[in-house]
């Protein structure tokens, strides 16, 4: 069991992005996330990692209210997360997400897609969104796909699209659910590179992934989840070479062995 | 790398107990009931709603009913004095209602077959009779339900269709009409997706001619028109004109539902037929419409259901299934004027077979779906 | 090099060649089929000639010596067939609308209720459902009619639901104003804000696009619709007079009725079809996935903005075709008024082909009805449909 200060010992409260303090959740009588204690400072990437049902995906998702915590607190950006609808659409423009299955809005074209939240939301002039779109469909290198509807896309476009869509909001912070487990090896890469450029720009990630790899490249932090509770957090470097918990060096063990 | 010993014990965390306000019967009736303002205010609906409903209900069905009375007088005589329903209605007429104009004596008939067609149809949601044995039940069962209703054999009295009625007439007219409009609808299916244009264009034609019109129309034609289309001194009764529309009517609507199956059959199973050398006909038969007819079971008992229900409908030539009884009960001048009780037994009935067919249909396509996730 | 000419695939035999066996097939099929017909056809023709029944459409034109209980235009017994014919068209269309309009709404509200996060509602919803879907159509139309019939006292006892509005075995009676100058200008004024809306829509679309202000186009379209009308309506001097039923006799006099039967076959096909449009709704709805509304949750929508730029759009892709559908058939059931006693098109035809024996036409007639109906409505969709198919690779 660690806390924020074991975690962050000299981290200025400006600084801090997200912190859990003492987070449960139940489904029912299942206790699915026990005693979360989390702090997530400005630019860091933290990439969970665990075997599923261990409770990784339900607790990024408690970060932007896709699930509600029942008890401890969370507060993201400074303000803090209960049912306050005010609180949780501030909380949402300054988070953005990635899902595992891109949930792309298909009946929009790609430009459509991205214009939709920042003329809606943010309420700026559709030029103003179309330039915006533009410039990130440039970054995630499609920009010819603009007009296309998500159907015409191939699973790693469609991907780099959902991570442009988000970015189009300008949040702080970006979530990652599983971004590359939906797709064909291959795109892979294509998609993980586009998530390394953003990491090197300083964006604040937190990552649900297998991709070790990207890990090692970018992470700041790793988080191991077993059961639904954090069992061990360390840089990369320590949490692969010397992994001081049984169920971590078992994990690891089942997931590096091929 | 450290040896990992599997077998050390791993602890696990002590289990917590959610906040009791979150779980249990308070946490349930929180999140289901009063999760939001507005839900609040459709519970409150909600209840006044059945609170002023549900009691008068239970009071004129069961708590102030009359279950026997010698006559329509006496029932109404307690009814202006505060009862409820006149069930004594229903125990004077029942026999009426389920046997309509069959012989009296001879009632103990159509009983055995009410019997035997439920039977049938529960054996034929048993899955494990699927394929030859129910192939060959039902018409053994068929064939024994004739004779009940017709005799004229083994000492049964002979009895002509036009006096079959009630819930016989109606599970018969169902289950004759779909038995037989299965085989047509196949046909049709088939025919629709032909590569042949002649036969295509006349399966078309007569799916969209007959899903276009109202069933009324197609019972009308059939009582009137049969008669018309065959030659002079050749008679055909009224009952298998009405059994000849609905098999006619339910035909167009099944070989839509068998034309869905057809067409979700890969492509290569066709290829595959075909590289082995199987003709049309043969690979019809035994690689493709097998699949297709596995697909199509649910929406096929959907259909079951919607022919259940449009058996009603003939009461309007002059046929007396379970609808009609019920409302020639109701002209019996010494029970007059207890139209709510009859319709509401009635609708339990209906309700009651309906029902439990749409239950049947889901719980298959539940299972299908099962098998068929990757 | 000597070329070497490909030898042409020598043509089967004619009997084995699949191009001739399927023109002898059709050949064979056609003609089995026109033998049917053919002796059908002339067995009708001769039974109709010795029953001495004529033939044709000539019966249109002559006088229907029947009544017809209701009817949208002036009719009485010595207008023609032709005439009798067209009362019973617009009775049906004009029942098969107001169901239609009805029924939508009744089940869109019941689809959402079964959607509904209210344990208590979805229960409540999918009981109505269950209920009205399990029994005959029939069947509920004969239940209504004996109610607002039997049930319903006579016209001395009648009930009085609300002021001015008698429920009797006559019908539903209830008061309509007498009609004023000033509802003409209401009227007007209705046109005019329906138009100022539209304009209304254009104008803050486009300000939207170049400022990103938004404009509550919803809420000021509904103002305008209801509130130019009630403007000129207080302008007038707010003119309601009222034509309210009073018992005169052993009847109503003044007012409008509805009666029992029209009543019977409205309530019963909108509560019917309802049951069905409830579970059509309530498919369409969940077809979109969960995934896409919480895209749209983590975006930062609101769960307006959310239903209508995300889901509904994808629902109605998924809701419309079998809608349409349940349309058709709601003005397919319309036909079993003849149960009751409305007077339709089919009961009409029945009444009209009873008279004149011309079985063959009168059926004809109401068919081809049916088919132009849907036909028209089947044309519809498919153009719907293609409009909005979603594109994919």
């Amino acid at each position: 069991m660690s806390n924020a200060a074991e975690v962050l010992p000299d981290r200025m409260p400006a600084q801090i992005m997200i912190e859990m303090q003492a987070v449960h959740k139940w489904y029912g009588e299942f206790h699915v996330l026990k005693d979360i204690n989390l702090v997530v400072g400005r630019g860091e990437k933290i990439v969970v990692c665990g075997p599923s049902g261990s409770g990784k995906s339900t607790m990024i998702r408690c970060i932007n209210r896709l699930e509600e915590h029942q008890q401890g607190r969370i507060i993201v950006a400074g303000i803090e997360l209960t049912s306050d609808l005010k609180h949780i659409e501030a909380i949402r423009r300054e988070v953005g997400m990635v899902f595992q299955q891109f949930n792309l809005f298909p009946h929009l074209t790609v430009l459509e897609n991205l214009t939709l939240a920042p003329i809606w939301v943010r309420k700026l002039p559709k030029k103003e969104a179309e330039e915006t779109a533009r410039y990130y469909l440039e970054r995630v290198k499609i920009p010819e796909q603009a007009n296309k509807y998500p159907g015409q896309l191939s699973g790693g476009q469609q991907q780099r699209v959902a991570i442009a869509r988000s970015l189009c909001m300008k949040p702080e912070i970006m979530l990652f659910d599983e971004p590359t487990s939906a797709l064909d090896p291959e795109m892979i890469k294509e998609v993980l590179d586009v998530m390394i450029e953003l990491a090197q720009d300083g964006m604040t990630m937190v990552c649900v992934t297998h991709e070790m790899g990207f890990a090692r490249t970018v992470g700041d932090m790793m988080v191991f989840m077993d059961r639904g509770e954090i069992v061990e957090r360390a840089p990369p470097k320590d949490f692969f070479a010397s992994p001081k918990s049984e169920r971590t060096r078992l994990f690891l063990s089942q997931i590096l062995a091929h | 790398m450290a040896d990992i010993d599997i077998a050390e014990e791993i602890p696990l965390p002590a289990q917590q107990r959610p906040p009791v306000v979150t779980s249990g019967v308070i946490g349930w009736l929180r999140a289901n009931l009063f999760n939001s303002v507005f839900n609040t205010i459709l519970t409150l609906l909600a209840v006044y709603f059945l609170v002023s409903t549900v009691p008068p209900l239970i009071r004129w069905m069961f708590i102030d009913a009359i279950w026997s009375a010698p006559n329509g007088q006496a029932c109404h005589a307690a009814i202006s004095q505060g009862a409820g329903a006149c069930w004594a209605f229903i125990g004077e007429k029942w026999r009426f209602i389920f046997f309509g104009r069959f012989p009296y004596e001879e009632q103990w008939r159509p009983l055995f077959v009410i019997v035997i067609i439920i039977g049938l149809i529960l054996a034929s949601c048993d899955r494990r009779l699927w394929g030859r044995r129910l192939v060959l039940l039902w018409p053994a069962g068929l064939v024994i339900v004739g004779i009940l209703m017709w005799g004229g054999v083994f000492g049964l009295r002979y009895v002509p269709t036009e006096l079959w009625s009630g819930l016989p007439l109606t599970l018969i007219l169902a289950v004759i009409g779909m038995a037989f409009a299965f085989p047509l609808a196949i046909l049709l299916a088939l025919g629709r997706r032909s590569k042949l244009p002649a036969v295509r264009m006349v399966s078309v034609a007569y799916i969209e001619l007959v899903r276009g019109v109202p069933l009324i129309t197609v019972l009308f034609m059939a009582s009137v028109m049969l008669p018309l289309f065959l030659p002079a001194g050749v008679t055909i009764d009224k009952l298998l004109r009405a059994q000849v529309a609905f098999i006619l009517f339910a035909a167009a609507y099944l070989a839509e539902v068998v034309r869905g199956g057809l067409q979700a059959i890969p492509k290569g199973q066709i290829e595959a037929a075909d590289a082995l050398g199987l003709g049309y006909w043969r690979r019809t038969r035994l690689i493709v419409l097998p699949q297709a007819l596995a697909m199509v079971i649910p929406p096929l008992v959907n259909n079951f259901i919607g022919a259940f229900k449009n058996t009603s409908l003939v009461l309007i030539i002059g046929l007396f299934d379970l609808l009609n009884t019920a409302n020639t009960a109701l002209t019996d001048s010494s029970w007059q004027g207890f139209a709510n009780e009859a319709y509401v037994f009635i609708a339990a009935i209906y309700f009651c077979f309906c029902f439990f067919m749409s239950r049947y249909s889901q719980m298959l396509e539940r299972t299908f779906n099962r098998g068929h996730r990757r | 090099m000597a070329v070497q000419t490909l030898a042409t695939p020598s043509r089967p035999a004619p009997w084995r060649d699949p191009k001739i066996r399927a023109i002898v097939i059709q050949v064979l099929f056609v003609a089995t089929l026109a033998a049917l017909i053919g002796f059908l056809a002339y067995n009708t023709v001769t039974n109709l000639r010795r029953q001495s029944i004529a033939s044709g459409f000539g019966f249109l034109d002559r006088e229907a010596a029947f009544g017809i209980g209701e009817s949208l235009i002036p009719y009485s017994p010595a207008d023609t067939y032709g005439r009798a014919f067209i009362v019973g068209l617009l009775n049906t269309l004009y029942v098969s609308a107001i169901g239609i309009v009805l029924a939508t709404i009744l089940g869109t509200m019941i689809g959402l209720a079964r959607l509904s996060s209210n344990w208590l509602v979805a229960k409540l919803a999918a009981i109505y459902v269950e209920t009205f879907r399990n029994v005959p159509l029939a069947l509920q139309l004969l239940f209504w009619w004996a109610l607002l019939r039997g049930s319903a006292p006579s016209p001395r006892e009648a009930w009085e639901l609300l002021p001015g509005v008698f429920i009797s075995n006559r019908g539903i009676t209830f008061p309509v104003p007498f009609s004023e100058p000033a509802y003409l200008w209401m009227a007007l004024a209705l046109v005019a804000g329906i138009v100022i809306t539209i304009a209304v829509r254009r104008w803050a679309k486009r300000r939207q696009e170049q400022t990103g202000q938004q404009f509550p186009t919803g809420w000021a379209g509904l103002g305008l619709v209801l509130g130019l009308p009630a403007i000129v309506f207080i302008a007038f001097g707010a003119p309601l007079r009222l034509d309210v039923p009073a018992l005169r006799g052993f009847n109503f006099a003044g007012g409008t009725a509805m009666s029992p039967e029209f009543g019977a076959l409205l309530i019963g096909l909108v509560i019917y079809t309802g049951s069905f449009i409830a579970e059509i709704v309530r498919a369409g709805i969940l077809a979109v996935s969960w995934g896409q509304s919480e895209a749209a949750m983590a975006l930062g929508l609101r769960p307006g903005q959310r239903m209508r730029l995300v889901v509904l759009p994808q629902a109605l892709r998924v809701i419309v075709p079998p809608m349409t559908s349940e349309y058709l058939s709601l003005t397919k059931n319309s036909s079993l008024a003849v149960i009751i006693g409305y007077p339709d098109l089919v009961s009409i035809a029945n009444t009209t082909l009873n008279q004149t024996g011309q079985a063959v036409e009168g059926i004809a007639m109401i068919m081809g009805v049916y088919l132009a109906i849907s036909l028209l409505i089947s044309l519809l969709m498919n153009l719907y449909n293609r409009a909005v198919a979603l594109v994919e690779r």
